[in-house]
């Protein structure tokens, strides 16, 4: 999990997000399952399950705190704090790896002063190692947000990351 | 989108969509949005389960349904029992193509004989595997195929809820997926009463978190029900006792795929493909040291050698092949040797590898196999959920050791050390991943042992991979001066003048290697 030196904030003190965080428990509440379900969407909308949140989320639910906590932990895509404003992530597939997906994250780290897992002082770029997104035709890839950049090299990434440093 | 009600509806705009597809297709601004990863078939490929695959358009159901999309289902309720849909299956011979090998037909007779209501369908989409993205491509290209082999399968089974379990890496097939479900439901082929039958069924998309040990059935199952994706052991099996305790029936997303064409043009159709115990086509994805890699659809029985070579074009570059890796994490490294045997289940595992769900990653002469072997152990002792103490702590101990072979730290007795290790994982393990987790270890230890002992003994890595035991020097004769290493190194080990020949500082230096790979002249050395 990152570190991020500042606070985490609260979304439950911020009034939209707290109806936004309710209509989406509510709209779930009664799926089988549903404790999966909620945390991905608050994970996907809100960004990040605070301590805060998941307590909140759990009393609301009617679950123990453990298990939010629990599934929380156990999942690498759920994270208790927030990330960068954009998600830059290294595909550590086979066919990347072989492809020199090390030598993309060396490069990264250089240009942006952080190593693999850290967010930018700014809060613009935070940078992860991640699963095989399945792309291993284009090897190796990354994902910035949701799109996706295949047949890298380390020199390609000065100028990549440039376009995401505000 | 009308909605299809009846076997007659669904003949009508059947007729309907094949003369709109022609039309559409004879449009000279059609254009279907292309994909580099699937090409046209060469000599050597069938397209089976990716028949629509580049030729449909995912985001359509009528396009599916000029390819007889949604036939299958309407043979099978119109004209079949649900037994005779499990025999026809049977008869077909289709095997699970999660990875296992398990007669699909097999299963759905356990879960429609299984006590309880009500029965559950679940597709394992949660491709996980490195170097594996078939049931990516399939689920992206053609959405619907899945979702008639679920319906058939629930018929056959008696289950009128189906969920499509979805790796979260995976947002584009997630989003195709929950987009044909709302058409097919709008249609009226997903709900009550399908095509004016007795048959209900529905299907809901639910998404992992990037959790790799989910794959596992059992594992995935408990991600469904909410909960952390911790496998349980089996017995009791999912057909007697899954999703909620309920008879489960779970096949992958391939297996899924290849159902409605067996029940559209028969079991005899399909099993005139293949070899004697394993029939039809599989698709795996090519990837690594390749002049084509992408995604291929081959007949069983075709060899290895055809694949890599007639199929993938060869290898990049003009280099040597050294091994092919198959099966992903629990899969593992075959060498030359082993190049023409048949490509099925049973002898992919006589020769130390699996079959598994389909990746194929092809290594060059470059590529260290001690490091290969470090790389799938760090995958899976990070991926180990750590429900039981031998995957836990033993991926562990093994990544411990591969860690200090590749750091020049190996010592005598190691190699003896991991395979006592490797062989008590892989018996005590609750799962398939702690399970399967050392055949990587094994298979190179057995294939490619000189290659650790260089490690070990002479302090010395073959494939000139692994950073401890390189060193990267500028080769003064070929080299110009344009700078363009030291613009590139990431630590600025790199001093020279324009013009001049360059030098490598070597305490600096983290033997990344991009200067060699950003070197226009050969001028990097790596000793």
């Amino acid at each position: 999990m990152e570190t991020v030196s500042t606070t985490i904030p609260n979304p439950l003190t911020i009034p939209e997000q707290k109806t936004f965080i309710d209509s989406i428990i509510e709209r779930n509440r009664n799926k089988p399952g549903a404790t999966m379900v909620v945390c991905t969407e608050l994970q996907n909308e809100i960004g990040y399950l605070s301590a805060p949140l998941q307590e909140y989320v759990a009393s609301e639910m009617n679950v123990p705190l453990s298990s939010i906590r629990g599934v929380v932990t156990f999942y690498s895509f759920f994270t208790a704090a927030p990330r960068g404003k954009h998600s830059i992530k290294f595909c550590l597939g086979t066919a990347c790896y072989v492809g020199g997906a090390d030598q993309l994250i060396e490069k990264a780290e250089q240009v942006l002063g952080i190593k693999i897992g850290e967010t930018t002082s700014d809060g613009a770029i935070t940078i992860e190692a991640c699963r095989c997104v399945g792309a291993c035709s284009q090897a190796p890839v990354i994902t910035i947000d949701e799109e996706l950049f295949g047949k890298l090299s380390a020199s390609k990434m000065p100028k990549l990351l440039k376009k995401y440093q505000d | 989108m009308t909605l299809i009600e009846t076997h007659e509806n669904l003949t009508q705009i059947h007729k309907q969509a094949v003369l709109d597809f022609e039309q559409k297709r004879s449009s000279p601004d059609f254009q279907i949005q292309g994909s580099d990863e699937l090409k046209a078939p060469t000599e050597k490929e069938v397209r089976v389960v990716l028949r629509n695959s580049g030729v449909i358009d995912p985001y359509d159901i009528h396009e599916y349904i000029a390819k007889d999309g949604y036939l299958a289902i309407g043979k099978a309720l119109q004209s079949m029992t649900p037994e005779e849909v499990i025999d026809e299956v049977l008869a077909s011979g289709l095997l699970g193509r999660g990875g296992a090998g398990f007669p699909a037909g097999l299963k759905w007779r356990f879960a429609r004989g299984a006590q309880g209501s009500p029965k559950f369908m679940i597709c394992n989409a949660d491709e996980g595997d490195p170097g594996a993205f078939m049931n990516r491509l399939l689920l992206e290209t053609d959405p619907h195929a899945v979702i008639e082999g679920m319906l058939i399968g629930a018929y056959a089974v008696g289950s009128s809820q189906g969920y499509i379990y979805c790796r979260a890496e995976y947002p584009q097939a997630v989003k195709t997926m929950i987009h044909a479900i709302e058409q097919a439901r709008e249609a009226g082929l997903l709900g009550n009463n399908i095509l004016g039958s007795n048959f209900s069924f529905d299907l809901e998309v639910r998404m992992g978190a990037g959790a790799f040990v989910c794959g596992e059935e059992t594992a995935l199952m408990s991600s469904v029900e909410g909960r952390r994706g911790e496998p349980r052991p089996r017995p009791p099996f999912p057909a007697q006792s899954g999703l909620w305790r309920k008879p489960t029936n779970i096949n992958n997303v391939e297996t899924y795929g290849n159902v409605p064409q067996i029940i559209l043009k028969g079991a005899e159709w399909f099993a005139s493909m293949g070899t004697e115990n394993c029939k039809g086509s599989k698709t795996f994805a090519l990837a690594g040291d390749l002049n084509k890699p992408g995604l291929i659809e081959v007949p069983f029985g075709i060899t290895l050698r055809e694949i890599i070579f007639d199929v993938g074009g060869g290898i990049k570059d003009g280099k040597g092949f050294k091994a092919v890796q198959t099966g992903g994490p629990m899969g593992g490294c075959l060498p030359e040797k082993y190049l023409d045997i048949p490509v099925d289940y049973k002898s992919l595992t006589a020769a130390g590898s699996i079959m598994g769900s389909g990746g194929m990653i092809v290594m060059d002469e470059d590529t260290c196999m001690v490091d290969i072997a470090r790389f799938f152990m760090e995958f899976t002792q990070d991926e180990s959920c750590g429900k039981c103490v031998p995957c836990r702590v033993g991926t562990r101990r093994i990544l411990e050791i591969l860690t200090s072979i590749c750091n020049g730290e190996g010592r005598g007795g190691d190699l003896e050390l991991l395979e006592t290790l490797c062989r008590e994982i892989i018996q005590d393990s609750l799962c398939g991943l702690g399970q399967g987790a050392p055949n990587p270890v094994l298979s190179t230890l057995e294939h490619f042992r000189d290659e650790y002992e260089a490690h070990i003994y002479e302090k010395r890595c073959p494939a000139k991979t692994c950073r401890a035991l390189i060193k990267f020097v500028i080769n003064e004769e070929n080299c110009t001066g344009c700078t363009l290493c030291a613009i590139n190194c990431p630590v600025n080990a790199i001093t020279g003048e324009r013009k001049k020949v360059h030098v490598i500082d070597p305490d600096i230096c983290t033997r990344c290697g991009i200067c060699e790979s950003v070197c226009n002249f050969n001028a990097v050395d790596i000793i």
